[in-house]
């Protein structure tokens, strides 16, 4: 029986309560005294030159209180890149800046080049339909290799390319490479795409400034994964308000996937406009706002090259990707198709040569960025795609010829080609663990069956690892990264015993309320209900990094341990003198301190109390109160890692596609809430799945996007699942941290992706058209269809 | 959405002399209506709501015709219309989702004429008539094209009168993302005959496959349509599907549809 609290016990989210009964707060919830509303002119064309804006009309509309335009904003900063990437011949990335409004040039559809802000939302709307605005529309730039080979049409002028950069990893890597993959007895070779997806968060962004003139204090409530970085982004190089002036709180958020970690020019702009008039501004997204301005994520388009012995022993991997940066760099755009998808390049295989290649490059869309897995579910899908491909052309069955190239657990700590230290792992019983839950020896008779019904049954096998827990400073330092990626915890005991906990990592649907209690309970022998989570806001919590990269528990957790640690020390010098006994003599069990040898002991709350009823502390020795700080670095990523099965049926007449099942066996070391993280793995398994089958952002070749409503662009609905079937007992802890965790929240959107592709291309070659090796995504009927009948 | 007046007529005849000022529009259940005008796509000053008026209610099924009064929801047809009309109350009751389902309506649905929607092809599939506060029209009458009907400024759909087929039964394939129809086929037997009618599939809107009718009227089997093709050159071709992928839908979902109506 599992355990009823703790770590590891399968406790319930106290957060749906408020989320399941509409009680959360969101930013858009919130309603302050005096409040106004911004709408914003955005543009129609993806490339124009701004010959001018008339706002006279605007600004004597109805409840109009203030316009803006991009001259009000072009000598503050631009919203920079995180990230410095380095092409290949040392020259450092392009960055154009990225303005608040939109000055000169708009460069893709929804660039937002005004905004109104009056009594009602309503007035601001009227007010921005009434913006005459010339702009002189420009040929779009949307095809990434037309955008590589045409200087004459560019995104920024001023830096006379459309190419962010040109990189290598690892350069030093290049020639082995290439000599291998050349010399090498079988080559497999595939081109494919990584599908564009906008991220769709339930909860559109919103973002509501205020300022106090009486204090000079602005505070910025936004619906972000990371208030402290969105703070810092604002004051150091946007808009230059002090910190300390300044307070951020992302309250509760309704999702993010990645799209709300970046800084967004809508923030600034409420903040100006609260300081100008002296009122709060509430701006909140329409949807159709949110399909044309948020981070999209992925949009890569890649070849990738495996070579191998004849009996399929991997000798050299190679690729060449162009990543779409859109029109401009978000906060992480330039980390995201780099160090977050070359370095996992090798996968779960020992494969002596690696080289990547990406170029990033501008087009006239929406900014493309860090979403849900973030550069690994590309480098995931082009290796197992590719493995796949290659077991069909060497008749070798894909799990053996994966089995064969796996790094095998007597190899850790193992490094790979491309930079990383694996710390742990076990592919081989991740393997089994997935036939096993999955009867993949019952496969046969179950194709047989849907072959009688004249449908064509496929099964695919993906294996992943990611880079997670995000991630050793001192190692991104020296990779380009300009901030540092450690996060923090201060645990607050409280007089009558209970706990506040103050945490750095953001809470938008991962359940750090319910598991972070779990932790600190278990280590001090209390129940969880006595511990509250903190988090959202600057003014509270410890500067943390926020959520992302599945490492909250990893980053976060190991905080909250450290913090906690230190409480108990503190806490047991308290008993110490409580007992009368030295220090390390406290022993400390179940939320009792004792004596060794002796039946002297004293509990939890009374030394809680004592911390803050100090009469007759030694204060020379020890200080009043109860409340420690931590902050953790980890001393490298963790490294998750899974093997994913998926079974589909295909309809040959119509080239539709019914996944039946789906297996997701995982190693996310120790597990603390088995609960959250079966359900942390479904979401993911939903937008992989979503990605491989239905996701489809279209952009035409003028730069509109087609598929900017639900009527056009698929979002997954339940009935489009089977029931997964999920499974994570296979674990192989985290050497380095201190739960000996790994990290879950993306993994099944970075495995099954491939796992879909591979089982439909399984599916149609059992149908006997084996020369047909690959569909992009999405797999919808029609692509299908078309591929089959080819 | 801007600003508009909404009256609340109980009557036919006041329905259309609210209808008679040149701003005015019809709602009905407003699935179409509404978002366009959330949109700021149409901007009516007048929205004459039909939801209150009780001659535009009801399902009743006399002498083999079933008539739907025209403010009917589609979960009002999937319910009533089911032991009259299985094949027509299958398809209201596959339209859309529950919510959709419960506000929609087969007049608001009818009129607009959206080139994937399903009662189209009900209607027409079965040689339906649809009747106006003016006159009756025949269904191959009334559907013009995309979004253009037969009707007349200020003229309101009362009812829609499906004769009810020896068998029958409708096919959608959905466009994924608004799981309307990227091609519907909706076959209908009766004694003198077969219809045959396409939803979703051409630019020109719901249209009969004339070909089919004939092969089917003489052997009312999936079979029967081997050797038949529908001409692409006037299919839609979206993000969705090419022109030749409903071309080729068509046929399928027909055959589909025809051994489902056994």
């Amino acid at each position: 029986m599992p355990k009823d609290g703790g770590i590891g016990a399968r406790s319930k989210r106290r957060e749906d309560v408020r989320f399941l009964t509409g009680r959360g707060k969101y930013t858009d919830d919130i309603q302050l005294p005096g409040q106004t509303y911004a709408c914003f002119a955005r543009s129609q064309v993806a490339n124009g030159r701004i010959a001018g804006i008339d706002t006279t009309a605007a600004e004597k509309m109805p409840g109009v209180l203030a316009v803006f335009t991009g001259e009000d904003f072009k000598d503050v900063g631009g919203n920079p890149a995180g990230w410095l990437i380095n092409s290949r011949d040392g020259t450092p990335m392009k960055e154009p800046k990225r303005p608040v409004l939109a000055h000169g040039k708009v460069r893709h559809v929804g660039d937002a080049y005004a905004a109104v802000v009056a009594e009602t939302y309503e007035q601001a709307r009227d007010a921005v339909d009434a913006i005459e605005a010339e702009i002189e529309e420009l040929p779009a730039v949307i095809d990434m290799a037309s955008a590589l080979a045409n200087s004459d049409n560019l995104v920024h002028d001023e830096i006379g390319t459309n190419q962010c950069f040109d990189w290598g990893w690892i350069e030093d890597n290049r020639e082995a490479t290439d000599a291998a993959i050349k010399s090498a007895p079988h080559v497999t070779t595939l081109h494919l795409v990584n599908n564009r997806l906008v991220p769709n968060a339930m909860e559109p962004r919103s973002s509501t400034g205020s300022y106090d003139p009486g204090t000079g204090e602005y505070e910025l409530r936004t619906t972000s994964q990371n208030p402290h970085l969105t703070r810092l982004l604002i004051s150091a190089f946007v808009l230059g308000i002090p910190e300390n002036k300044l307070t951020v709180i992302a309250p509760d958020v309704g999702g993010g996937f990645g799209s709300k970690i970046y800084h967004y020019g809508e923030e600034a702009l409420v903040l100006a406009a609260a300081k100008r008039l002296g009122r709060p501004v509430r701006w909140t997204a329409t949807r159709t706002e949110a399909f044309l301005t948020d981070a999209h994520g992925r949009d890569h388009v890649t070849k990738i090259e495996l070579a191998t012995e004849k009996d399929g022993k991997f000798i050299a991997i190679r690729t060449e990707t162009m990543a779409n940066v859109g029109a401009y760099l978000s906060n992480f755009s330039t980390a995201t198709p780099t160090f977050l998808h070359g370095t996992l390049m090798a996968g779960v295989y020992s494969v002596p040569n690696v080289y990547v290649n990406v170029k990033a490059v501008f087009t006239n869309t929406a900014p493309v960025d860090a979403y849900r897995g973030a550069g690994r579910p590309e480098a995931t899908y082009s290796i197992e795609r590719v493995v796949d491909k290659c077991a069909r052309e060497l008749g070798i069955d894909p799990i053996e010829l994966r089995r064969k190239n796996f790094i095998k657990p007597d190899m850790y700590p193992y490094t790979t080609p491309v930079a990383l230290q694996y710390d742990s792992g076990n592919y081989d019983a991740l393997v089994d663990k997935m036939e096993e839950r999955g009867d993949l020896a019952g496969f046969e008779a179950r194709a047989a069956e849907s072959k009688s019904r004249g449908k064509l049954r496929g099964l695919g096998i993906s294996t992943y690892i990611e880079a997670c827990g995000i991630a050793p400073s001192n190692l991104v330092g020296q990779l380009g990264s300009r901030v540092g990626l450690y996060d923090a915890a201060t645990v607050r005991v409280n007089a009558t015993g209970n706990l506040s906990v103050m945490v750095g990592a953001h809470s938008h649907g991962q359940g750090h309320e319910t598991v972070f209690p779990q932790i600190v309970a278990d280590m001090l022998g209390i129940d969880e209900s006595m511990i509250e989570i903190v988090h959202g806001d600057t003014s509270k919590i410890p500067f943390g990094m926020g959520t992302y990269g599945s490492r909250s528990l990893a980053v976060c957790g190991s905080a909250v341990v450290k913090a906690t640690e230190k409480v108990i020390t503190k806490a047991k010098l308290i008993a110490a003198h409580m007992l009368e006994a030295p220090g390390e003599e406290v022993e400390f069990e179940d939320g009792i301190f004792s004596i060794k040898g002796t039946n002297k002991t004293v509990p939890w709350g009374d030394v809680a109390l004592k911390a803050y009823i100090p009469h007759d502390f030694p204060l020379e020795n020890l200080e009043p109160g109860l409340e420690e700080t931590a902050f953790y670095d980890p001393a490298n990523f963790t490294y998750p890692s899974g093997a994913y099965a998926c079974e589909v049926e295909v309809d040959p007449d119509t080239g539709e596609v019914d996944v039946l099942s789906f297996v997701a066996a995982d190693d996310f070391g120790n597990v603390m809430n088995p609960m959250i993280v079966e359900g942390q793995v479904q979401g993911g398994l939903a937008q992989g799945i979503g990605q491989a089958m239905l996701e489809n952002t279209t952009y035409d070749e003028n730069g509109q996007l087609l598929s900017a409503s639900y009527m056009d662009y698929t979002m997954p609905r339940a009935d489009d699942f089977p029931m997964f079937t999920v499974d994570h007992s296979s674990v192989t802890p985290c050497t380095h941290n201190p739960l000996g965790v790994k990290g879950c929240g993306e993994a099944g959107a970075i495995g099954s992706p491939a796992a879909v592709v591979n089982a439909v291309i399984d599916a149609i070659q059992r149908g006997g058209k084996s020369d047909l090796t690959h569909i992009d995504m999405p797999l919808t009927p029609a692509r299908v269809w078309a591929a089959m009948n080819a | 959405m801007y600003n508009f007046e909404l009256v609340k007529p109980k009557t036919i005849d006041e329905a259309v002399a609210a209808l008679a000022d040149e701003e005015a529009q019809a709602l009905s259940g407003g699935q179409t209506l509404l978002p366009t005008m959330k949109q700021r796509l149409a901007a009516p000053d007048r929205l004459v709501s039909l939801a209150n008026i009780a001659e535009l209610q009801g399902v009743s099924a006399t002498g083999g015709v079933v008539t739907i009064g025209a403010a009917a929801t589609h979960a009002t047809v999937a319910e009533k219309a089911a032991s009259a009309y299985p094949a027509l109350a299958a398809l209201a009751g596959h339209i859309g989702d529950p919510a959709v389902r419960n506000r929609g309506t087969i007049g608001g649905s009818v009129a607009n004429n959206d080139p994937s929607a399903c009662y189209p092809a009900a209607v027409l599939g079965s040689g339906a008539t649809i009747v106006t506060n003016a006159r009756e029209i025949a269904a191959d009458d009334f559907f013009e094209g995309m979004f253009s009907t037969a009707l007349d400024e200020g003229e309101i759909i009362t009812a829609v009168k499906f004769p009810v087929p020896e068998a029958a039964n409708y096919r959608k394939f959905i466009q994924p993302a608004s799981r309307f129809a990227l091609v519907g086929v909706f076959v209908a037997r009766f004694a003198d005959g077969v219809r045959v009618a396409v939803t979703g599939a051409s630019n020109d809107g719901v249209f009969r496959w004339s070909e089919a009718e004939k092969a089917l009227s003489g052997d009312f089997s999936a079979a029967a349509l081997e050797g038949l093709s529908v001409a692409s050159d006037d299919m839609i071709s979206d993000i969705h599907g090419t022109a030749e992928y409903r071309a080729h839908l068509v046929k399928v979902l027909t055959a589909r549809a025809v051994k489902a109506a056994g």
